[in-house]
């Protein structure tokens, strides 16, 4: 057996640190930081597809959030009926006298059968309702979502097992079928069976059934990640330093978070349009006055063998809305987290 | 403080992991004897180096000294204070002495954090408040571990391994600790970057005064850096000795078979070690064999080997200091090999 040499490092010959240096990344200047975050807006910038998406997408916005200027200066509005004053518009069969469904200078889009409202009016503010709807929903699932997620997840144990039952359930309902017959219930609780249900009753009790039911995927997929994330050595590396549970959550995994967290809602958005609509449709959310995508897609159903056009504006909006949403959460996710790319 | 008083002082440390299964309820069903009953001292500004294959529980040590872990039995000591059980705000005076390094350079820098920001928040949570303010501190920080110090604003994906790892030795050095685990902290790295960052260690060892509890798994890179070496088996420490010692006179069989492993330091050096190949797995840490938990690849295994656990002690021909536990030590110079599992063929 031969002693060791106590020279120290004597086989670990040291390479020219330049050369590690060398590999650091000399293509940004000085202290440009190429923080992930700008990363994946490079990366989204690059893609045709999302660019044009994230435009269609931002048009739908502009214009529903616009409404009322627009149909101010646009001099109408989604609730008279034309055609009570100017019977002329309709025909003997309260169809739209004018063709392609009175398309005309003075009706953009044409006028309503029947009742003979303004169809542009009445769509600018059915994007506007849904929209509205489906935004509140998507904020209030991802807030619960992801605050039972991560606290299942970083709590762990007895807790984390409880809140995985209940995801499980939720999860196991036919939901759709459950909307239907649950909606009414809803407004059964607020008011009285002979009672008229206010608008904004029915709003709020969509949004609240659409996230009560919509809250267990976006918990569950972030009590995954919580779980992988929490054993990451850059958690236990803050630990050793002293963090509270409140700054390991807050600076060191939300932050981390935030891929699937956009990724998921702006995937749950479109769903919940569509989802509100078929609500709409079925009678059981936002029903006729109230301007609303899925009510109108209703009333077009009702009439579309004999005038296509008065379907035709809701639907194809929505139709080019949820495709473009669709596409521009595929694209997000590409940027966000190129590894998924298929 | 006296001087006898050692900086860490660990009895009897025990990590069991409970093993959960069973149907339809869950409930223990065995442990994982990860680490069972260590005993060592680390004095101000020593080295001990830690050395054993995976899987032996050697993260589990440093992560129950660091007390990312809590032990279900034994005492740890820092400075005679016990930390064995210490919640988040007893630790707090504590914590900023003890710092670790990981292993992982790629887990243990949080992908979304500046470097500046890793390195600050350490003196962000204790309160510490360097004159010049965070960011001049990162600075010299950056440059003390051989970092430019304008990478502050970077992302660790901007760095490469080597550096990363410097990364994370600047962060745990921002809290000026007496000790710092090094859990393999050059393990995950080139083989050519490897030693450059155990040399920073070494540095800093000596220029700051910092004691170290440095983990690897083969005992060639500990040899350069820890004055005592602590070899595990199982969750046990099979022998415990000054570097000297233990490169010169191994007692315990398996020291000396992972001594054989390493590579010699200079080719001329006359004849090379016999390779002591051992055969087996390593047995499950859930069901250690009974007596000496070295027994199953020992060459020299006897009926009092499987009945009597080897206490770790200064067997004879022992220098002070030198523990070793085995019945039948290994004596020096011994000119007949191991009789079993010898290869001296194999030199990879
Ligand atoms: N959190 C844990 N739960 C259960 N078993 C664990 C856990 N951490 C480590 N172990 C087990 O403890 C043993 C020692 O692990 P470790 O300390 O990581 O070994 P080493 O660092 O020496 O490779 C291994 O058998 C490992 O599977
Ligand atoms: S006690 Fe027996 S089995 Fe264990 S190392 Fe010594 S000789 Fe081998
Ligand atoms: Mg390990």
């Amino acid at each position: 057996m031969t002693p060791p040499t106590p020279s120290a490092a004597a086989p670990l010959e040291v390479t020219d640190e330049s050369v590690e240096k060398s590999l650091s990344p000399s293509t940004t200047k000085g202290s440009e930081s190429r923080s992930p975050g700008r990363l994946a807006w490079k990366r989204f910038k690059r893609d045709r597809t999302g660019v044009i998406s994230a435009y269609i997408v931002i048009f739908f916005f502009v214009i529903a959030i616009a409404a009322p200027l627009i149909a101010k200066l646009y001099g109408k509005n989604p609730y008279t009926t034309y055609a009570s004053q100017r019977p002329e518009l309709l025909d003997a069969f309260s169809y739209p006298s004018g063709p392609n469904g009175g398309m005309s200078s003075e009706f953009w889009f044409g006028i309503e059968p029947q009742l003979g409202r303004d169809v542009f009016t009445f769509l600018l503010y059915g994007i506007r309702t849904s929209l509205g709807i489906a935004v509140a929903a998507t904020l209030l699932t991802t807030v619960v979502g992801v605050v039972v997620g991560v606290t299942a997840g970083y709590l762990g144990g007895k807790t984390d097992y409880l809140v995985g039952r209940i995801i499980d359930i939720l999860l196991s309902f036919p939901s759709t079928l459950f909307f239907i017959a649950f909606m009414p219930v809803v407004y059964g609780l607020f008011v009285a069976p002979d009672e008229n249900i206010p608008t904004s009753l029915r709003a709020i009790s969509l949004i609240l059934v659409l996230s009560a039911f919509g809250w267990a995927s976006i918990a569950r997929l972030l009590r995954g990640q919580v779980l992988g994330l929490r054993e990451r050595e850059y958690i236990e590396a803050a630990k050793v330093t002293g963090a509270s549970p409140k700054r390991i959550v807050f600076k060191e995994l939300l932050p981390n978070l935030w891929t699937p967290i956009i990724i998921q809602s702006t995937l749950m958005l479109p769903a919940y349009v569509t989802a509100e609509a078929g609500l709409a449709f079925l009678g059981v959310g936002i029903i006729d006055p109230t301007p609303d995508w899925g009510v109108m897609i209703q009333r077009g159903a009702q009439f579309y063998t004999e005038d296509l056009t008065f379907m035709l504006f809701p639907g194809l909006s929505m139709v080019i809305f949820v495709l473009a949403f669709n596409l521009l959460g595929d694209s997000v996710r590409d940027a966000l987290d190129p590894k998924s790319k298929r | 403080m006296s001087n006898t008083n050692p900086l860490l002082d660990v009895t009897g440390l025990t990590k069991h992991f409970p093993v959960m299964g069973g149907f339809p309820f869950k409930r223990k069903i065995g442990a994982v004897q990860a680490v069972d009953g260590l005993d060592f001292q680390v004095a101000e500004g020593e080295s001990l180096g830690l050395v054993g294959e995976s899987g032996c529980g050697k993260s589990t040590t440093g992560r129950l000294i660091t007390r990312l872990l809590e032990p279900t039995g034994g005492s740890i000591k820092y400075r005679g204070q016990d930390i064995t059980h210490a919640g988040r705000k007893q630790l707090a005076p504590v914590r900023s002495e003890i710092q670790m390094i990981f292993q992982d350079p790629y887990a243990s820098l949080n992908p979304r954090q500046t470097v500046g920001k890793i390195i600050s928040g350490p003196m962000e949570i204790n309160g510490i408040n360097p004159p010049g303010g965070h960011e001049k501190r990162v600075r010299e920080l950056l440059e003390t571990v051989g970092l430019n110090p304008e990478h502050y604003n970077r992302f660790p994906h901007e760095f490469s391994g080597g550096q990363r790892q410097r990364i994370g030795v600047a962060r745990a050095l921002a809290l000026e600790p007496k000790l710092i685990v090094a859990d393999e902290p050059v393990s995950a790295l080139d083989v050519s970057i490897q030693a450059q960052v155990v040399n920073l260690l070494q540095e800093l060892q000596r220029d700051l005064g910092i004691a170290f509890v440095f983990i690897a798994h083969d005992l060639a890179i500990v040899r350069h850096f820890s004055e005592r070496v602590a070899v595990m088996y199982l969750g046990k420490i099979v022998e415990i000795a000054d570097r000297e010692d233990l490169y010169d006179n191994p007692r315990h069989p398996y020291t000396r078979a992972l001594l054989s492993a390493v590579p010699e330091a200079t080719a001329d050096e006359v004849p090379s070690r016999e390779r002591i190949l051992l055969t087996g797995d390593v047995p499950s840490p859930l069901n250690p064999p009974s007596g000496c938990r070295f027994r199953t690849r020992c060459w020299k295994a006897t009926e009092k080997c499987a009945t009597e656990a080897p206490p770790l002690v200064q067997v004879e021909g022992n220098r002070e200091g030198h523990l070793t536990a085995c019945h039948y030590p290994e004596v020096k110079e011994t000119v007949p090999a191991p009789r079993l599992s010898k290869d001296p063929g194999v030199t990879a």
